[in-house]
């Protein structure tokens, strides 16, 4: 074989490579960015009219956006979400924090259990979780209640506080606490005033992380939720099952501005870390 | 030393104290319902405590030959005081699940016998009231239904029940489903983890080994689906696949389609697949990301200039090496996947049901909450022992979010 | 920087503890939760019924949906846990619903119609259950767009099972009741026959075998706002629907929609109180006020469903925003009662959990 071929054989196959890799990329992405021109749609359709394609103005409206601003149901359930999802993301945030640090000791005991056991809730089927909990909590009288639903979620959203941090953790120098110490601060002002600081970005992200993860969960709600509690995804989810509604669209073209902040936000804060640890 | 010692038992004491709030908190609020769901597989008072009598006088039964008069009577005088406390009808419900038919005769001869009391023999009127109870299997059915603890559901949940005499046999063919639904569950999560990790290897190279601000953009890409509402996707799939969705109508548009031809590629288990993929496909892609990153490119070229083919080159030096990543990533997909609910809920039609919706089923519609319980007694067991091998294999604290 | 960080984290605590006293001190006030089934018909009961009886009483009313089924309500007594008060229910649920103690016994003893006729003889027969009030005659039929089948539509029952004649994809409720009558209906049995032939291990044998052969083309439903919703897509050619939903998309959305009056599944509903409620006071104010005459005739100007009250039925009247006379869409009309059959609640009472087991193990395979 002369180089040439081979060369262009390599060729060849670098693009077969790029091109394979663009359409995964495509097929990753695409579907999530279809329904924002679709919630723009003047008919109750989901696909796309003629009209839309000619780029016809009238083809084009709001009346999706309307209606879930002037529905009485769409802004309650952001407001049941958001309260959910900051308490939850309040516990998991705190209990979490602490617990990434414990973990990152070496000193801890059976740490690899520990640390199966506080990631076990993100691992396990949500229906099961969903179903041991809808018996736990109608046993405690819990059913139906915001009290419920925020330990459920807060943890459910715990293990990504203790990932988030611990990886946070891992660029820290434990030299630090030592260094602290010798200058007299006791254990506790230490971890307040030299470790925190530094993982502060891993605890925002995993804050945030808590918080994405009850602000799109509808399982659990679906099971210990009662009607005041419809959140958000659970609104989705009979809109999904019974009459999808272009409104949907435009709930989801919401949602999808929401990741891209909280995505932006993460990634800024990982910049953050990277620039902290070095 | 003494002092180390010392030191080294504070700082563990201090670790342990932190890492304790969220291990109780965690095994209050999630192992405690799981245990609370395992207990209900298998624990099922509610008949015992609503029958203590008939129990009783069943108990001293042989079962071979209908009770005798003072079990009828008993029996029966229980019935028609429980349904005046309006009580009998989740027992009859219950019952009912063991012996079809038997809610409305329990219902209809407690409303009978309150009517009038017999005067003379109650088993005559009993059997006279309803005739069933002239059948050995409504005892026997009674007696099995008042057992509290109970290897019944986990035997329902592989197509199992007992005969009469107590023998294990297998479900009569109509009312087989489970295991063959768990087999197909399995299997679907192996396709899946299949397709997703052809689909992610290449473009986690392309990551891995592309220049680094690139790298970055093309990690967004990844990202955004990671990060939006798994509801807003599992939309975006149906305005995609439906039969008037925008592919359909895109083929038929072309023209590749007719108009009759419209494929159904939702509502089905394409459906299920195509989108589980597109959920799942981020978590093959992260891990075999940072093991990649880790793989030095020159081996490769080490590999190519010692005449090894591309192809050689890369089942012999470069595959090895992304092991632990295929590994990460394949195990965490899998156990992700068998206990999937929501998308195949949403998008999956009659046919593209995994096990996960017969737990759904069972809690909500069925109200068969000891079998839903023994159904998610096993899936856990299943998912344990993946997670178990992961953490082996890959250790828990290797996993990352999002790079 | 972290002391205040801590303080911070603590203020967020308080906010957070207020907020959930204020959501709990809310809920506590008295509202009634009323279960219903949605969509058109959940708009009409909100109109002839809710906004009305809030008007009179000031009592706030919540409206929740549901699809049917006893088992929320189940396992809302089992639990002790009850957050719906009032729910409408089908009278084969509402019969299976008493005899099990899951709802409050209801009295129209003090409700006699406008000229004195005891409300016992009131009521069509056995069209109410001891635990339910005045309800409404519906029935679940086969409905059709006209433009898919410009030519030679559909009309019998029979058509919905040929699939050689009128291809495409039926929608079919996700649950056994209506649909193995049909079936039964369809492979030939008289109308008159059906339950006898679903009482055999073989009839229902028949009715799952005469489903199977239209099992692949099934788009399941479950919500009555969908078929309309799914004929408009055209993801179906022909459903089974309610007809007060096709009629509503009939004349308020100018759909080209026909209902198929042969073989219809006449049904009745009504209203049950959820046993051991905490508002069994206004839940039963509710019920007293929708069973009278007057306001189950007013329902009638918003979808095509008529009164269980004879005297109620002398008020129907025409549709409130077109003015279309109800009568003639109405399940009870003579016109379309040629080929009706009336559910046999009792049958469904007693099998029920049976059917819908199976029902489950054939849509698993």
């Amino acid at each position: 074989m002369s180089a040439a071929a081979s060369h262009n054989h390599s060729r060849l196959r670098g693009w077969l490579h790029r091109g394979f890799c663009a359409a995964v990329l495509f097929f990753l992405v695409a579907p999530v960015l279809v329904v924002i021109p679709l919630s723009f749609n003047a008919e109750p359709y989901f696909t796309f009219t003629e009209g839309m394609l000619r780029l016809e103005a009238d083809a084009w409206s709001l009346r999706w956006y309307q209606n879930v601003l002037g529905e009485g149901r769409w802004l309650p359930a952001l407001g049941k979400s958001l309260l959910i999802g900051s308490g939850a993301a309040l516990i998991a945030t705190t209990l979490g924090t602490l617990a990434a640090i414990g973990l990152s000791s070496p000193a801890l005991p059976g740490r690899g259990a520990v640390m199966a056991l506080l990631i076990s809730p993100m691992v396990t089927p949500i229906i099961i979780t969903a179903a041991g909990m809808s018996f736990f909590y109608s046993d405690l009288g819990l059913g139906q209640t915001y009290t419920a639903l925020i330990l459920a979620h807060a943890v459910l959203g715990a293990p990504f506080v203790v990932i988030s941090v611990g990886a946070s953790l891992s660029g820290y120098n434990h030299d630090l606490n030592r260094a602290a110490a010798n200058l007299g601060a006791d254990w506790w002002t230490t971890l307040r005033r030299v470790q925190l600081p530094l993982i502060a970005p891993g605890v925002f992200t995993g804050a945030l992380f808590a918080f994405a993860a009850s602000f799109d969960e509808v399982v659990v709600v679906l099971f210990i939720g009662g009607p005041d509690q419809r959140t958000i995804p659970r609104e989705m989810w009979s809109g999904i099952r019974e009459q999808i509604s272009p409104e949907i669209l435009a709930v989801a073209t919401f949602l999808i501005a929401f990741a891209l902040l909280l995505l932006a936000a993460v990634n800024w804060l990982r910049q953050r870390d990277y620039a902290g640890a070095s | 030393m003494a002092i180390t010692l010392k030191r080294w038992d504070r700082q563990a004491l201090g670790a342990a104290l932190l890492v304790a709030p969220l291990a109780i908190f965690v095994a209050v609020t999630f192992v405690a319902p799981l245990a609370t769901m395992l207990v209900r597989s298998v624990y099922q008072p509610a008949v015992a405590e609503a029958l203590p009598e008939t129990l009783a006088a069943l108990a001293e039964w042989d079962g071979g030959s209908l009770p005798d008069e003072e079990t009828f009577r008993i029996a029966g005088a229980e019935f028609v005081a429980l349904n005046e406390r309006r009580a009998l009808g989740s027992v009859a419900t219950r019952v009912n699940r063991l012996e079809s038919g038997m809610r409305s005769t329990l219902l209809g001869t407690a409303r009978s016998l309150a009517a009038e009391t017999p005067s003379a023999s109650w088993r005559e009127a009993m059997i006279a009231a309803d005739a069933d109870w002239g059948a050995i299997e409504s005892w026997l059915a009674i007696r099995r239904a008042g057992e509290v603890i109970t290897p019944r559901y986990y035997l329902n949940a592989l197509d199992l029940d007992r005969g009469g005499a107590g023998e294990i046999v297998v479900q009569p063919e109509d009312r087989r489903i489970y295991v063959s639904l768990l087999l197909r569950t399995l299997a679907i999560s192996i396709a899946i983890t299949g397709i997703c990790l052809l689909l992610a290897y290449p473009v986690a190279w392309l990551l891995a080994h592309a220049r680094p601000r690139r790298a970055g953009l093309l990690l967004l890409l990844v990202l955004v689906p990671f990060w939006t509402s798994l509801l807003v996707r599992t939309t975006s799939w149906i305005v995609l696949l439906q039969n008037q969705g925008v592919i359909n109508d895109l083929l038929v548009t072309l023209g590749i389609l007719a108009e009759q031809q419209r494929l159904a590629l939702i509502y089905n288990m394409t459906g299920t697949i195509i989108a589980m993929v597109h959920v799942l496909l981020p978590f093959m892609i992260l891990p075999l990301y940072s093991i990649m990153r880790a793989i030095p490119e020159r081996h490769m070229q080490a590999a190519a200039s010692l005449g090894a083919s591309h192809w050689q080159a890369l089942r012999r030096v470069y595959w090895p090496q992304s092991l632990p990543g295929v590994a990460a990533g394949s195990l965490l997909v899998f156990i992700l996947s068998i206990g999937y609910y929501i998308t195949p809920a949403l998008v999956g039609g009659r046919t593209g049901q995994l096990i996960s919706s017969m737990i759904a089923y069972h809690m909500e519609q069925s109200l068969n909450w000891g079998l839903a319980a023994a159904l998610g007694g096993i899936l856990l067991l299943l998912v344990g022992t993946l997670f178990f091998i992961y953490d082996r294999l890959v250790g828990v604290d290797r996993m990352r979010l999002g790079g | 920087m972290p002391a205040r960080k801590i303080h911070s984290t603590w203020q967020s605590c308080r906010w957070l503890g207020l907020g959930l006293w204020l959501l709990g001190a809310s809920a506590a006030a008295q509202t009634l939760t009323l279960v219903s089934y949605g969509g058109s018909y959940g708009r009409s009961v909100e109109r002839a019924w809710v906004e009305p009886f809030m008007a009179e009483t000031g009592i706030e009313v919540r409206m929740e949906d549901y699809n049917g089924g006893l088992a929320q309500i189940r396992a809302q007594v089992e639990t002790g846990n009850v957050f719906w008060d009032v729910v409408d229910l089908t009278t084969p649920d509402a019969v299976r619903a008493c005899d099990e103690g899951l709802l409050e016994f209801v009295m129209l003893a003090d409700l006699p119609a406008a000229d004195g006729t005891p409300a016992s003889e009131d009521f069509l027969p056995d069209s109410r259950s001891e635990c339910s009030g005045g309800g409404l005659v519906s029935a679940t039929i086969v409905a059709f767009n006209n433009q898919q089948f410009p030519d030679a539509p559909p009309s019998r029952l029979e058509d919905f099972f040929d699939l050689e004649r009128f291809p495409g994809r039926r929608g079919m409720r996700r649950v056994p009741i209506a649909n193995l009558e049909f079936a039964l209906l369809a492979d030939g049995v008289p109308i008159n026959e059906v339950y006898a032939t679903l009482d055999t291990d073989a009839g229902i044998a028949r009715a799952f075998a005469k489903l199977d052969t239209i099992k692949d083309e099934i788009v399941f439903w479950e919500a009555g706002a969908q078929p309309p919703q799914m004929l408009a897509d055209e993801e179906v050619v022909m459903t089974t629907a309610y007809n007060g939903r096709i009629f509503n998309a009939q004349v308020l959305e100018n759909q080209p929609f026909t209902i198929i009056w042969d073989g219809q599944l006449q049904e009745t509903s009504g209203p049950g109180i959820v046993l051991g409620t905490p508002r069994l006071e206004i839940a039963r104010r509710f019920i007293e006020f929708m069973s009278r005459p007057e306001s189950l005739a007013a329902i009638s100007k918003y979808i095509s469903y008529s009164p269980t009250r004879y005297s109620a039925n002398a008020m129907v009247d025409s549709h409130r925003e077109t003015g279309i006379a109800m009568g003639p869409h109405m399940p009870s009309a003579p016109a379309n009662m040629k080929r009706a059959l009336i559910s046999d609640w009792l049958w469904w009472a007693d099998n029920g959990d049976e059917m819908n087991e199976r029902f489950a193990v054939w849509l698993s395979r």
